[in-house]
């Protein structure tokens, strides 16, 4: 039976047709309320980011490598499965982002929503590190004990680790007590870039950042 | 239950619901069944119990959608004089002929066929599509493809 009534063929053209109403349908879902987490992508000089908001701000920023599916899944599991890609949605959190690398803002304005940080120790270091000023650093140790448990510094660096919002929430911006300017991820080359762009340090104190 | 994020599903999906409503609307009337299908699946989407037949749960949609469109169609008295035949090249279909003659069947048998010859679903799952006994698929398919064949003696519909 197989064959028996072939279906219109998939070519080129088709398959463009089909992306296109596939937007044009989450344009509509986005007017109608129905987008719970809309997502797009953003070019910066540190690479790809993943820029996702839900209604009440933004909720995940994330380096991309070739394949975000991963975050969407958190976002789908811990959020909303009504994960789209939809422009629209982070437009403005978007064009903060492009004003912050080229020089423009120092402040990030762009609502935050936190559902993706428990409640407690974790969410005052994140908020502790939130009112870091551009331009400056401070300490894990300082962190913690703006969060409530100056000795806490390793839970705190935990804490940091796991920031949804990097950049914005500015992880960056904490450095070691003993020196250097510590991890960032797999890529302390982007917290070297951040902090140069900010003026908090030299380029010698850290080579050559942009190679990674 | 954790359900993958539904962009996956527009992205895995789009293609086949797109050409199942090609073939049961025309190309015209299938971008808005396209887009009611999606939407509708949009806001049911949190509450589904059963993620193990995604594809199947939205030809389920795309199917009542098509056949909203037909009844609509049948209650639409259609100026068929004044209107060309087709208003868009039916690029997107493989046999113009043969699906203009599918899209004369009456609706459960135009579902029934499609869904079995076309998207090459087992009776069974024709069944739960549709919402009729898999007894009944079987005839609303049988009299579908008998009327085809009858209506294009030329056309192999059978193998």
């Amino acid at each position: 039976m197989r064959n028996a009534m072939p279906m219109p063929e998939v070519d080129d053209e088709l398959r463009e047709a089909v992306r296109r109403l596939g937007a044009s349908t989450v344009a509509r879902a986005h007017r109608e309320g129905l987008v719970d987490v809309g997502y797009s992508f953003v070019d910066t000089p540190l690479g790809r980011l993943m820029v996702a908001c839900t209604r009440r701000g933004l909720v995940r920023l994330e380096f991309s490598g070739p394949d975000p599916e991963q975050v969407l899944e958190e976002l789908a599991g811990s959020v909303s499965p009504r994960v789209l890609e939809d422009p629209r949605r982070t437009e403005g959190a978007r064009r903060q982002l492009d004003a912050y690398f080229a020089g423009r803002i120092r402040r990030f304005r762009t609502p935050l929503d936190w559902s993706l940080t428990s409640e407690g120790f974790s969410r005052r270091v994140l908020e502790a590190t939130a009112a870091i000023p551009f331009g400056s650093v401070s300490t894990y140790r300082e962190v913690a004990g703006k969060a409530g448990s100056p000795r806490a510094a390793r839970a705190a660096g935990n804490a940091l680790h796991d920031n949804p919002l990097p950049i914005v929430v500015p992880c960056h911006r904490v450095v070691p007590s003993s020196g250097g300017i510590g991890k960032y991820g797999g890529d302390p080359w982007r917290k070297a870039f951040l902090l140069q762009l900010e003026g908090a340090i030299d380029a010698e104190e850290v080579g050559q950042p942009g190679a990674p | 239950m954790n359900l993958p994020p539904f962009q996956r599903l527009l992205e895995e999906h789009r293609t086949d619901v797109f050409r199942f409503l090609v073939v049961s609307v025309g190309r015209q009337a299938a971008e808005d069944c396209f887009q009611e299908t999606f939407l509708s699946a949009l806001r049911a989407y949190p509450d589904l119990r059963d993620a193990s037949n995604l594809r199947g749960w939205l030809l389920t949609i795309a199917t009542r959608k098509a056949l909203d469109h037909w009844r609509g169609e049948r209650r639409r008295p259609l100026p068929v004089e004044e209107v060309p035949e087709r208003a868009a090249p039916e690029t997107a279909d493989g046999d113009p002929e043969l699906w203009r003659a599918v899209r004369t069947l009456p609706p459960m048998q135009r579902a029934a066929v499609i869904h079995r010859y076309v998207l090459d679903l087992s009776y069974a799952q024709v069944a739960e599509t549709l919402g009729i006994s898999e007894d009944a698929a079987r005839a609303n398919a049988y009299e579908g493809r008998r009327k085809l064949r009858s209506m294009q003696p030329m056309q192999e519909v059978t193998t």
